[in-house]
């Protein structure tokens, strides 16, 4: 038995679509950023998997990459929840339902 | 990869990430989420191991099971006390549809693609000719990282910033 890039690419698709339920079903915005934070990983995840694993001229393109995806996750990350500490403070609450400010 | 350490390595880290991740959606508890967040980044980060990615594991463990639970245990201890629950909202039918739709559109292209594969083996170490294609290669979007984090950290800031602060200059 062994491990192939298939096996990898499997493990990146259950965890995106598990990112993706999070992030559209739950209520509470800091959940919805934890879906996307789990989404970031599987594509992170399948980037790296590609690059040890694919026919390429420079394999460690899929490394540096990841490193850009993971710094602009950081920032997101940190914009976010200060916007989700502002929401709070402007509304009253955190709940993704209760924000219909945009309803006719 | 075929020796018995590296598979039962990967089947261990898949069970843990997946396990965990699962936890992460089903578990009511908003800190019990957080928890099995790490883990689940923790078990990404096992799985570069296994694919001989040392730079990008270290960095993995250092920003997200590090910096960015910890910015979510701040995001939920800042919110008030009645909202750490993890609930679903009125999508949860929908997003649990499109998520096993997207799951499965996923793997049937994993599976059915041929990809190219390469018969090399894994990367001695990646740290070094990272930097080196970071400074020569990458070297724009490298010097552009910066820009981004500092915006990201002055917006942050701005945003929080208690109202009526501009006024007590």
């Amino acid at each position: 038995m062994s491990v192939d890039l298939e096996h990898y690419l499997i493990v990146g698709a259950i965890l995106f679509a598990l990112g993706m339920y999070v992030a559209l079903a739950k209520r509470n915005f800091v959940s919805v950023l934890m879906g996307i934070e789990l989404m970031f990983n599987a594509v992170n995840l399948t980037f790296v998997s590609f690059s040890r694993f694919v026919e390429s001229d420079s394999p460690l393109d899929g490394h540096v990459f990841v490193i850009f995806v993971i710094t602009v996750a950081a920032a997101e990350a940190a914009v976010a929840l200060g916007l989700a500490v502002l929401l709070y403070r402007v509304h009253g609450t955190i709940s993704v339902d209760e924000m219909d400010a945009l309803k006719g | 990869m075929e020796d018995t350490g590296t598979v039962l390595a990967f089947w261990l880290l898949t069970i843990v990430t997946i396990g965990s991740a699962l936890g992460v959606a089903f578990v009511r508890n908003l800190i019990h989420a957080v928890v099995f967040l790490v883990v689940s980044f923790m078990g990404v980060a096992g799985l570069y191991i296994t694919l001989s990615a040392d730079f990008v594991a270290v960095a993995q463990i250092l920003i997200y099971a590090g910096a960015i639970s910890v910015l979510m245990v701040f995001a939920i201890v800042l919110t008030p006390q009645d909202e750490r629950k993890n609930a679903e909202g009125f999508l949860r039918l929908p997003a649990l549809a499109l998520a096993m739709l997207v799951a499965a559109t996923l793997i049937f292209v994993a599976v059915d693609n041929g990809w190219a594969i390469a018969d090399r083996p894994g990367f001695e170490e990646t740290a070094s000719l990272i930097g080196e294609s970071l400074l020569d290669k990458y070297v724009l979007p490298f010097e552009i990282a910066s820009v981004l984090l500092l915006v990201a950290m002055l917006g942050a800031i701005v945003l929080v910033r208690p109202e009526g602060a501009e006024d007590d200059e």
